[in-house]
């Protein structure tokens, strides 16, 4: 199971015990570590208001650390002023400048660094055949879809080659499919340009889909930060088990303890084995997550070890597999995700129906 | 209409549905006109017929027409060589007499003094010697003054003949219709409005150049602070609004006068060791005209810099601008809609100023709009007044279509 030092690859960023407060009260960001080594492609993934944003404006250098040092390979970054940290970014609302055309957007950073023309003629010219959009080059950017200017936007970001490339919500604006397709675009550009990038999002597929390893933020603390699947598959607390993907949780109690497993009681004197989750301890009290995809129904639920029978409220269909949503002491919102081809079609909402699922598929996690 | 007698039960509905549509739209056109009614005709009243007749009076050529009307016509027959005949003689001898009676000797008197201001004596001994009869008026009025004898008397009262003349607008360029009729400058020491023209454009110009330069970092200020200090610098920006413009200018008087505040401060402060003249001259214009002005910049600016997102910038020097170059490159090109709404308000308005350099300037620092006060409140001179006016709107119209077209060349498409 890896995790957060990589001490193969000498880090290209590392964020040491950084702090920030804007208002001198309450800390936005509590004492951030992190590490990003060169060529990888890290999200920043939370709730509204849990400092994401802050985390990236402190690396561009928009904000400076309370406390705490970023360092840039071993140059510590915090008085280096943003025009020269060499970063591109990509802000949310593209922040394209209106009076100037595409290519002048797009030549700026060029301009900035006082490239010779004719190589500045060439990198433009290059990554406008990249992002496809040559035939738009003389058009001002109000005169572009919100896709074509999230691809200005890009381009103008990548074309002076940065160390590392920023990106704050680049696809909030854009409906389902187009963020779906900037996504893979974003995605390969970032390997086929071996780009190291900061990638803030408050999407969770966006981040699953994109990233080799998530920050989850809450609160201005990560709360875990690990590959994607890993956190879908091993999450460190309840609100990362919450946060990522669909969950179910049960309030329990930790009864007993065996090496990396543990009993739970829940409910009104209800059992199951677990995966003991960290820092927990006989006694502790927990929450139990379980995927609703590794909950079992009926037939399918007999040979397993954790067993109890629940009431149906209602069904949803969703195409390739249902929800079935349940009652059971403790949650009454308790939903199993069962493929369509193994769902007993007699089933009404008010049956009771029997539920299962193996020791391995629930986690005791820190009640948050 | 087949289909109508098909269905004979939907058709009258239909008709009835249509009617009550117009019936519906007429009576919303009679509301939006009945609306904006008030303001047409407020606007038709306050502007385009005080304008207009403005614009009209500019080239009216007075009195004469009204007063002596056969004689204006008979004399603008005339070849203008020699004397006009004995008919002319007769019925201005006429007219003369009989225009003692409306009052209208003294308009004529005043008309005819503009061509040459022997004219008002004239006509008054004339009358006095005028006899109720006589078979010669030629050598009646001769007799009376010689003056009748010489032609360019005549021809004076020739130039007051026609219904329309450039005079009044030529001579407020410093320009007149010599002898033979060609346009030329008028004498060196008569020169007055061209430079008047250009100390207006100077002043009015400075002033705005002024208001742009504090304007603008103030209307920066006011866009990017948090909203609850900038509303309270935005009170102060429009504190001067609330105080009459006779107070603030007075109030700059006393402000700058030779032992006022600001010169008493800075003797105190040792700057200076004597006082300075900072009142009655050029000096006090633009104190007290930035001051009255610089609102109608710092607003336009305003709002069109709170539609800027901070981002821009941000933009700029994660890409490597330094930022001022950011601001100068990235911002400065957003704001140029706003700099040219506020500079062509400050200019237009300060282009009419009148009261305000009347009272804190010297008489070098006067504005054609106190020359057209002069014509009209001290010597009613309605001509001179009107064709000062009128050029200063065309000079205005002229000024704005040119800055609208370079400015609109650099317009901005906006998202
Ligand atoms: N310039 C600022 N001044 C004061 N407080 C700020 C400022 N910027 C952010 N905050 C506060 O800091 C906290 C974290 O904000 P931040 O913008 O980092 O959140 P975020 O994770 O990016 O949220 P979102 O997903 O909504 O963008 C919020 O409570 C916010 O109110
Ligand atoms: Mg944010």
């Amino acid at each position: 199971m890896p995790d957060n030092d990589n001490d193969a690859q000498a880090p290209l960023i590392r964020f040491a015990g950084v702090q920030k407060t804007y208002d001198g009260e309450s800390l936005v960001v509590k004492d951030l570590n992190l590490t990003i080594a060169e060529g990888e492609f890290v999200t920043l993934l939370g709730p509204s208001g849990s400092g994401k944003t802050t985390c990236l404006m402190m690396l561009a250098g928009f904000e400076n650390p309370t406390g705490g040092d970023i360092f840039l390979g071993r140059q510590r970054l915090n008085s280096v002023p943003p025009h020269k940290r060499n970063f591109g970014m990509v802000f949310q609302n593209y922040a394209l400048f209106p009076h100037m055309t595409v290519e002048e957007n797009i030549r700026y950073p060029l301009k900035t660094r006082r490239l010779p023309a004719a190589e500045a003629d060439r990198k433009v010219s290059e990554i406008l055949d990249m992002i496809q959009l040559r035939e738009f080059a003389r058009r001002r950017p109000g005169q572009l879809s919100g896709g074509q200017q999230q691809r200005v936007a890009l381009a103008r970001s990548l074309v002076f080659e940065p160390q590392l490339v920023l990106m704050d919500e680049p696809l909030g604006a854009l409906d389902k499919q187009l963020r779906e397709q900037m996504q893979l675009e974003i995605k390969h550009l970032h390997q086929q340009l071996g780009l190291t990038v900061v990638f803030v999002t408050h999407d969770q597929g966006e981040a699953l889909t994109m990233s080799d390893r998530v920050a989850v933020f809450n609160d201005g603390v990560i709360q875990q930060i690990d590959t994607p699947s890993n956190l879908y598959e091993y999450p460190a607390n309840a609100f990362v088990a919450q946060f990522i993907g669909e969950n179910n949780t049960l309030a329990g109690r930790v009864e007993s303890v065996e090496g990396e497993r543990c009993r739970a009681r829940f409910g009104e004197g209800m059992s199951t084995g677990a995966v003991l989750g960290p820092s927990l301890a006989v006694g502790d009290v927990t929450h139990l997550s379980i995927r609703p995809e590794r909950v079992k129904l009926d037939g399918a639920a007999h040979d397993l070890p954790n067993r109890l029978s629940a009431r149906v409220h209602e069904f949803i269909y969703l195409g390739d597999h249902l929800r079935v949503r349940c009652a059971l002491p403790g949650n009454d919102d308790f939903v199993a995700r069962v493929p369509v081809d193994a769902f007993d079609h007699q089933l009404k909402p008010g049956d009771t129906v029997e539920l299962g699922w193996r020791d391995e598929d629930v986690r005791a996690l820190d009640a948050p | 209409m087949a289909s109508t007698t098909l269905d004979g039960a939907a058709a009258p509905e239909q008709g009835n549905l249509k009617s009550r549509l117009r019936r519906a739209e007429r009576l919303r056109k009679v509301k939006a006109v009945g609306l904006v009614a008030p303001l047409a005709l407020f606007l038709v009243v306050v502007f385009v017929v005080p304008i207009g007749s403005m614009l009209l009076n500019s080239i009216d050529n007075g009195s004469l027409r009204q007063v002596m009307p056969q004689t204006a016509s008979s004399l603008q027959q005339w070849d203008g060589e020699g004397l006009p005949g004995e008919a002319t003689f007769a019925v201005f001898a006429d007219e003369l007499r009989d225009s003692r009676r409306g009052g209208g000797l003294g308009s004529v008197g005043r008309r005819l003094n503009y061509e040459d201001p022997q004219y008002r004596g004239l006509l008054m001994r004339t009358l006095m010697g005028l006899p109720s009869a006589s078979d010669n008026w030629r050598d009646t009025l001769i007799d009376i003054d010689p003056a009748w004898g010489e032609t360019a008397t005549w021809q004076g009262i020739q130039a007051a003949a026609p219904p329309r003349t450039d005079r009044y607008l030529l001579a407020s360029l410093d320009l007149e219709r010599g002898a033979d009729g060609e346009v030329q400058r008028v004498d060196q020491q008569d020169r007055l409005y061209q430079a008047v023209f250009q100390r207006t454009m100077v002043i009015a110009g400075g002033v705005t150049l002024i208001c742009l330069a504090l304007g603008f970092p103030l209307a920066y200020l006011l866009a990017t602070l948090p909203a609850r200090t900038s509303n309270l610098l935005m009170i102060l920006v429009l504190l001067p609004f609330w105080t009459s413009l006779l107070v603030r200018t007075a109030a700059w008087i006393i402000l700058l006068q030779s032992n006022g505040l600001a010169n008493q401060s800075m003797m105190a402060l040792g700057l200076i060791e004597s006082p300075l003249q900072l009142v009655f001259n050029r000096i006090g214009v633009f104190f007290a005209m930035v001051h009255i002005l610089l609102p109608f910049m710092v607003l336009p600016l305003y709002s069109v810099m709170k539609g800027i997102s901070p981002s821009y910038q941000r933009a700029a020097v994660s890409l490597g601008a330094h930022p001022f170059a950011a601001f100068w490159q990235v911002y400065v090109p957003q704001t140029v809609s706003g700099v040219a709404a506020g500079t062509i308000l400050v200019f237009i308005m300060a282009l009419g100023y009148y009261i305000t350099p009347a009272l804190v300037g010297g008489p070098a620092d006067q504005m054609v709009s106190y020359y057209v006060a002069y014509y009209t409140n001290t010597t009613n001179n309605w001509g001179m007044a009107a064709a000062l006016g009128s050029i200063l709107l065309m000079v205005t119209l002229l000024l704005y279509l040119v800055y609208h077209r370079l400015v609109n060349r650099r317009q901005l498409i906006r998202r």
